[in-house]
């Protein structure tokens, strides 16, 4: 079961512990995490589960598709070169210990 | 605290939907430390209710829609009470009363109590087999029925009953929808986008009768038919969904201003009592996108006018002027919109750069008003980001870009400045 760091703009961060296969937005939806908003409810439709994957493990999560990739020109914060929607992330034992960065707004 | 809160009386919300859930859980964000209690009439924890005409589950645990894990309440303080109905107000005593005959004060009270499904007025649709859809149990009840249905009548051609009419069709069922007005959708979407839908769910496999009314329903033990306008269909399972009232029935009765909806004004509060706010799908009110007071039925909606009385109740007031915006996936069509049209609005269809797409823009004076978009979520967020602003959009900014394109041109724009 890999774990995820989320970094909340308030300089905290929430450790969530979630099945390999599970989308990283629900892993954080379910375990309260805020700031991921996810009004769509993970179907790529509304960009409020954005988040920005760290740096040394984002050639590992890999890039956006396609659809998601002309989301992430219209999210609330700044798009970045690490920047998800995170209902399209899907985590597996390899993502164990992976470090996103939660954006100050996402609607 | 701006309320008067004190221990014994802060904020009581009667609704544990998307709205309710969303007063509560942002007053504790904010900061507000008085008493938050939320009564919620169903026996679940707050949940999302969109999925439940798209997808339909079988299985409880397969729905995984709970807004959050009921440790997220315990650890906010905030004092859940499901299965337990307000029955009765009494705004001078500021109390709610409980089914169970139990008195609670409070210094705010918060109604969040949705809307119900408009009944199907016809003979048989107490028949086993006939099935409204808004509640979770309603939507576990469809799905178990899905799993043995051959022939599916969806009564109503709007939102549920389209979402729900490609369920079925996935599961393999023969489906047909059933619609009174002459089009899909008559109200929600513009004409423009209206025969592109009824193409797409046709193309599927749903036949599709409009203008044509259900006269009854026939069968002995449960469904067998359903007798309509145009004819006798076979049915196993029929699933309605001809709109939704308002629950506003606690605020009339206690004297509050009521019309189609608890009317509120611009801060949400009611407009009979600044101590009691209305929000989500039983609020009427203001809008700077409106002509007149207006009544959504949202997520978008919910969740924003229930934060908006969050915060102020934590005190940080202000005006509600949220865009609205709205979504639904009808099978493998994506409908999105963003702003709220009016059906004088000039309307322009726009073909995607990608076969399937497509934006319905509409213009009021020539400024841009609403956006509806077929699968194609980027035009949509383009819509919003631009619609939020207030520098206008005119139409022939939008001859030969999208705006996709605008929004990108606009943002490089002020990045030079």
């Amino acid at each position: 079961m890999p774990t995820v760091i989320f970094q909340l703009p308030d300089g905290t961060e929430r450790k969530v512990t979630a099945a390999s296969g599970t989308v990283l937005m629900q892993a954080a939806v379910s375990n309260g995490v805020q700031g991921i908003v996810a009004e769509c409810g993970g179907n790529a439709s509304c960009a409020t589960c954005h988040v920005y994957v760290d740096a040394d493990r984002s050639e590992l999560v890999g890039g956006p598709n396609d659809v998601e990739d002309e989301m992430l020109d219209f999210t609330a914060a700044e798009r970045r070169p690490t920047s998800r929607l995170s209902c399209q992330v899907e985590l597996s034992d390899a993502l164990d210990g992976l470090v996103v960065h939660v954006p100050e707004e996402q609607v | 605290m701006s309320t008067g809160t004190t221990r014994t009386a802060g904020v009581v919300v009667v609704g544990g939907g998307q709205a309710g859930f969303s007063v509560a859980s942002t007053l504790r964000a904010c900061g507000y430390d008085g008493p938050v209690t939320v009564f919620a009439a169903e026996p679940h924890l707050p949940y999302q209710r969109p999925p439940l005409s798209k997808k339909a589950h079988t299985e409880p645990d397969e729905l995984r829609v709970s807004l959050v894990p009921e440790s997220f309440y315990a650890e906010r303080d905030i004092e859940l009470r499901l299965g337990d109905d307000v029955v009765a107000l009494d705004p001078a005593a500021r109390t709610v009363r409980t089914r169970a005959g139990r008195r609670v004060p409070y210094a705010h009270l918060v109604l969040a109590t949705g809307a119900r499904n408009r009944p199907l007025p016809v003979p048989g649709a107490d028949l086993a087999g006939v099935h409204a859809l808004r509640s979770l149990d309603d939507a576990l009840a469809v799905g178990r029925a899905l799993a043995t249905a051959r022939d599916v009548v969806v009564v109503g051609g709007g939102f549920i009953g389209l979402e729900l009419a490609q369920v079925a069709r996935a599961r393999g069922a023969r489906v047909t929808v059933v619609e009174l007005a002459d089009r899909l959708l008559s109200r929600a979407v513009s004409p423009q986008l209206q025969e592109h839908l009824r193409q797409r769910h046709e193309e599927s496999g749903v036949r599709v009768l409009t203008g044509t009314a259900v006269q009854r329903i026939e069968g002995t033990d449960r469904v067998r038919q359903v007798v309509t306008s145009a004819g006798i269909l076979p049915a196993d399972l029929v699933v309605y969904g001809i709109g939704a009232v308002p629950r506003d029935e606690l605020a009339r009765d206690a004297g509050l201003a009521v019309d189609d909806g608890v009317l509120v004004d611009e801060q949400l509060r009611s407009v009979t009592d600044p101590r009691v706010s209305a929000v989500g799908d039983c609020a009427r009110h203001p809008h700077p996108h409106a002509v007149g007071p207006v009544r959504l039925e949202s997520v978008q909606n919910a969740t924003d006018q229930g934060a908006l009385v969050g915060r102020r109740l934590a005190g940080q007031p202000a005006r509600y002027e949220n865009l609205p915006w709205f979504w639904s996936d009808q099978g493998a069509v994506k409908l999105q919109i963003a702003g709220l049209r009016a059906p004088s609005d000039e309307v322009r269809l726009v073909p995607g750069d990608t076969p399937g797409r497509l934006a319905a823009y509409a213009f009021r004076d020539g400024r841009l008003v609403a956006v509806e978009t077929l699968d194609w979520p980027a035009e949509h967020l383009a819509a919003r980001r631009l619609l939020e602003r207030r520098t206008p959009v005119l139409a022939d900014e939008l001859t030969g870009t999208t705006l996709g394109g605008l929004a990108r041109a606009r943002r490089a724009a002020e990045v030079r400045a």
